[in-house]
Parts: C-alpha cells; structure tokens; sequence
C-alpha cells in the first residue's frame, strides 16, 4: 500500500483511477441490490428468462468452439509467417471490434439471409441463420472472434520458434511439433482468449437482434421485457444476469489462474 | 563409430537478410568440424540448413553417403544444441531428454534406461526430475546435449554451445565436450567465434567470413578450411590473420611440478604454468607478454629461453619478432624439434636493441602469462 501512495502524482493517479472504477463498480452494485432476493427468485422460476440465459451462454459456447477450430490455426500463422497480404489479414481480424455491432448484423444478413446465395446453399442441408440458432451463433462469433485470434497470437509468438526447430531434429513431424510444443506452450493464451471471446459472445446485442430477434437470448429478452414493461421488470433479469456472468468468470479465471501453479 | 561422413557440396542458401555462399565442406566419420567466424547469423543459418530447417538455394547435402538435400528435418536423424539451450519449459528433465526417443516408438522402460545412461554419461542423473526453468547455464546446456544425444544421432550440431556460459562452466562444458566426442564418436559440426573453443575441440577448422553487402544484405563464405595449427601459423588471407590474431599457441602434456606450478612439455621445452588441467592441453601466450633481450634476462619470470630471429615483421609502430627456440648445443637434441614463438615489441626496442635476423636472443615470461586450456 505504502507504494501506491508514494508521492503526490501517485495520489492523484489514484483518484482519477478510482474515478473509473467507481463508473463500472457502483452502476452494477446499484443493479445487483436493487432487487430483493425474493423477487430474483421469482425470476429464476420464470422459464423464458432461464431458457434464454441457457440460450445465451450455449450459443456463445459453440461461437467460441468455432473460433477455435478456425482461429488457433489461423493465428499461428499470424505469428510464424511472413507472407504477402499479412497486414490486411491482421486489419481484418481487428475489423469486428470497430464496427458497430448493429452494422455487422446488417453486414451478415447480406450474406446468410434466406434468400441469398449462401443462405439458400445452407438451407438445403436444413440450416436457418435468420430467426434461429446459427444466425446467433455467427452473430456472436462475428463480433468476438478478434479475441481469441489475437490472444492465440500473442501466445505463440511468446514461443521461441527454434523450441520447435528442435523438436523436428528430434524426429516430430510439424504436427507433432505443433501438438506437442507450441501449442501447449500457447495453451493458457489461447484459453484466456477463449474466455474472453465467450464472455464477449455472451453480452452481445447488436448484431444478434438484426439476425435473430427470435429464439430470444438474455440481452434480447432483457431489451424485451424494458420496452414492454419498463424497468422494473428489467431489473430483477439484469441483474440475474450480471451476476451469473460475474461467478461464471471468476470461476473460470481460478481455474485458469491455478493451472498457473 | 557412430555417425557418418558429411558431404556438402556447392551450397547456396538465400534468405531475407542473408545469403550463404558456395559452401563445400567435406567432413570425416566420426570427426569434430569447428566452424569459426565472428558473431552474426551465417553460421547458424548453415547449421540449420544441414538440419534441414532451411532449404537450400542450391547444392547438395550428404550424410554419410546418403543425399539428404530434400528430406524433412526429422528423418535426418541429426542432433542439434542451440546457444541458449532450447530446453522445452512445459517438460521435466528427463521428458526432454525422452522427447525424441518416445517418437521413435520406444517402450517406457528402455526409454528410462536410455535417459538414465546418457545422464550419467553427462553427470545429470541428479537433475533428471526438475524442470528446465530451474536449472543453472552449465546444467541446462548439458541436458540439452543429452536430448541430443540420446537419439543417437548422425551427426551432431552445435550451435555456439558454450557462449552464454560464464568462463568458468564454459572451460568445464567445453572438456565435457572433447570427452564425450571421444567416448561416443558422433561426427559433430560446432560452431563458433572463439578461436581457442577451436583449437581445444576442432581436429579441423573451417573459418566463415560475413560480408555486409548493400541494402542491409549480408553475405557468408568458408574462406579457409584446415587442421588448428595451420589456420593460425598460415593464414589463407588477411581476415583470417586479423579475427585469428598473432598467436603464440601449443599442443603439450601438462603435469605437476613443485610450488603448485604445473609444467607442460611442448615439443621436449617445458612451459611453467599456473594451471588446473593435466594432461593434454593447450597453451597461448599472447606476444605483448614475452620479453626480448640480448643479453640474459634476471627476471621473475619463471620462464626463460635462448633462441634466434627467424623473423622480423615489421606493422609500423609496432614489430613482431619470431624467435625459434632451442638454440645452440641444444639444437641438435631436439632433432628437429623446433618452437616458434612471436614477441611483440615496439619499433623504438628494435632500433635500440639492433636486433637482426639470425641473431641469438632470450625471450621471457612469465607462467600466469601462459594460459592453459
């Protein structure tokens, strides 16, 4: 403590730091008390709110899978591979975070809409973006998957590459380099990024209320039942939501933050 | 005998900021190929590309008698130890050790044999439990030899091995090194900027050269290949004489002599010096540490010696004087067996001294002007 408050311009750092914290921590204290218990349990016992919350953190989930399977490898290369085009590549990742999320959703029902091209190409396998569960999930992955390939990225390029040189001298073929080297080397990046993409995911609005109004998740349902019913009714579901993002990733930071030793 | 011959012949590899030139290297089964040049990236960049990390421009790349040119890095069987060790942070010890060994399909017991021996052989065995991030310079350098070695390999490279070692574990890995070659034999290539590692390890040297060319492009070649002595006694060129420097350097037996002195034989003459190693070492005593005088010299300086100017090369201020020792009666005891050392005096002492081709002269020094390595 004694450091913090060292010298005068420590101080005054402290206080405009505050100032922000007190912006995020006191609006959320607000929302979290502001309910009695009784009446959150009442929520909790309203099945739309629940299947939505469930809705929610399920979509962002499978969002989040994609991103990996697509994403890890794509952000190797980012951090091994010098090749032409490289810079747009890495501006185009970053794009989703600048763009308003509205926008994107207008951007992905250009695309995936029941009657262009693709939509219709996806439609014969039975698979529905508009109104629907994969229009949320491409919603969410859209606007978070910047997360997950930059933190991946980050983590490989904190590998030294000559650790997988070495690992090829030693007869690993370049699967097995990956596998056995970089990726675990990069495993706590890349997990982070994970999470912070699924948290992204999960607090999407925007471009999930353009591509699916309906089958509602929470920010949608929540957005809902304000315009419907005003904020009262809001309250009590903000706040459940709040404080199920709020254990679930503190939960997933400890058991991140112990694999750490 | 394990390990086979290298070949490589008209080697060229291009990359962004570096070019390898026209390398021709033919190296023997089983011997120890010193690549010395100054500190820069040629010389792992033809380490890497005999790994096959690097494919090269053109040229051809045999391994004891096989083209290797083309073949994937790991079915080379080539060990490879870099500078800063490369040990894998996520992996124990012993797992490091086992990397290669388990992706040859081997069972776990053999597995833990074949670690356990080469710890032993490499004095690790106590260390094989810990992880990488807890080990000292000399020790991690060590395990990554064993990683190395226990593949078997080929042929071994070594990438600047003893350079972020401080001096002393650097003297220790480095009679690690000539110990472990002469009891397993693996051909190795160990690369290089100190000239004496060299001479201690190398049965053969090969110097590299690095140009800057325009625009930030820099540009190696092997510009002389050849046994220890004769890279420093015949220079092919003036880089070679100028990175090896004028040295006066020895092959000899070291062994104990009173008041803690170890004397070493050279050629029959024996050197005092201030030494723990015994056996067969080498010795250097730089030029500016000998004394020359006419007449003979009451010094402190334990060594003492009667010898004629053979050579007188004069660098401007400075002059270089080689005298060859023994002289006289002793001459013809020696059959033949001559010495060769180089005094650097300045030009103001010649001119004062008269001294001449042919004339008979003592040089002095002192023992802990000798180093031993």
């Amino acid at each position: 403590m004694s450091t913090l408050f060292a010298n005068k311009m420590r101080i005054s750092f402290v206080v405009l730091g505050l100032l922000l914290i007190l912006f995020i921590a006191w609006p959320l204290l607000r929302t979290v008390t502001a309910s009695s218990p009784a009446r959150l349990w009442q929520t909790l016992l309203d099945e739309e709110v629940r299947r939505s919350i469930g809705l929610t953190f399920y979509a962002s989930l499978l969002a989040t899978a994609i991103a990996f399977v697509c994403g890890v490898p794509l952000a190797y290369l980012l951090a091994r591979v010098d090749f032409p085009g490289k810079r747009l590549v890495e501006g185009l990742v970053d794009i989703p975070i600048v763009v308003p999320h509205s926008a994107a959703g207008i951007a992905l029902l250009m695309v995936f809409g029941r009657r262009t091209l693709l939509g219709q190409a996806f439609g014969l396998f039975g698979l529905r973006f508009v109104s629907a569960l994969p229009g949320i999930v491409i919603a969410m992955l859209f606007v978070s998957l910047s997360f997950l390939v930059n933190a991946a990225r980050e983590g490989f390029e904190a590998v030294d590459p000559r650790l997988e040189k070495v690992a090829r001298t030693l007869g690993a073929s370049p699967w097995w380099a990956f596998w056995r080297v970089s990726f675990p080397l990069a495993w706590r990046s890349i997990l982070s990024g994970m999470i912070l993409m699924w948290a992204r995911g999960i607090s999407e609005f925007g471009a999930v209320v353009i591509l699916a109004y309906h089958p509602m998740i929470a920010p949608v349902l929540l957005y809902e039942r304000f315009e419907s019913f005003g904020l009262s009714y809001a309250r009590p579901i903000a706040t459940l939501l709040i404080l199920t993002c709020l254990a679930t990733f503190t939960a997933l930071r400890l058991i991140a933050g112990r694999k750490r030793r | 005998m394990k390990g086979g011959g290298v070949e490589i012949k008209g080697l060229w590899v291009e990359l962004e900021e570096f070019r390898l030139c026209d390398v021709n290297l033919d190296i023997a089964a089983g011997e120890y190929f010193v690549v010395l040049g100054p500190t820069g990236a040629g010389k792992t960049v033809l380490l890497e590309t005999i790994a096959g990390l690097h494919r090269p421009f053109r040229g051809r790349i045999l391994l004891a008698g096989e083209d290797i040119t083309h073949a994937p890095p790991e079915r080379r069987g080539i060990g490879f130890v870099y500078q800063d060790y490369a040990l894998f942070p996520h992996l124990s010890v012993a797992e490091n050790i086992a990397f290669g060994l388990r992706l040859r399909g081997m069972g776990r017991g053999e597995i833990e044999g074949r670690v356990a021996a080469i710890g032993r052989l490499l004095g690790i065995e106590h260390l094989l439990h810990r992880m990488p991030g807890t080990l000292s310079g000399g020790e991690a350098q060590r395990v990554a030899l064993a990683r190395a070695l226990v593949i078997e390999p080929r042929l071994l490279l070594l990438d600047e091995p003893l350079s972020a070692l401080d001096p002393e574990t650097r003297e220790a890995l480095q009679r690690e090194l000539g110990r472990v070659h002469r009891e397993l034999g693996t051909t190795t290539i160990h690369v290089t900027h100190d000239f004496e590692e060299a001479v201690a390890l190398g049965d053969r040297i090969a110097v590299l050269r690095e140009d800057r060319l325009d625009e930030g492009l820099r540009e190696g070649r092997i510009i002389q290949v050849g046994r220890p002595e004769e890279i420093f006694r015949r220079p092919a060129n003036e880089f070679v004489a100028r990175f090896v420097g004028v040295r006066n350097i020895f092959r000899g037996e070291a062994h104990p002599a009173e008041d803690g002195y170890k004397l070493v034989t050279v050629n029959g003459l024996e050197i005092a010096a201030v030494t723990e190693l015994e056996g067969s070492v080498h010795v250097s005593i730089r030029p500016e540490d000998i004394l020359l005088s006419r007449e003979p010299l009451l010094s402190s300086a334990r060594n003492a010696f009667r010898g004629r100017i053979v050579g007188i090369s004069d660098r401007g201020t400075i002059v270089y004087v080689t005298v060859r020792i023994p002289f006289g009666r002793s001459l013809r005891q020696a059959q033949g067996k001559l010495l060769d050392f180089v005094c650097m005096i300045t030009r103001r002492s010649l001119e004062e001294m008269e001294l001449r081709g042919g004339m008979r002269v003592h040089i002095a020094f002192k023992a802990s002007a000798v180093h031993v390595f």
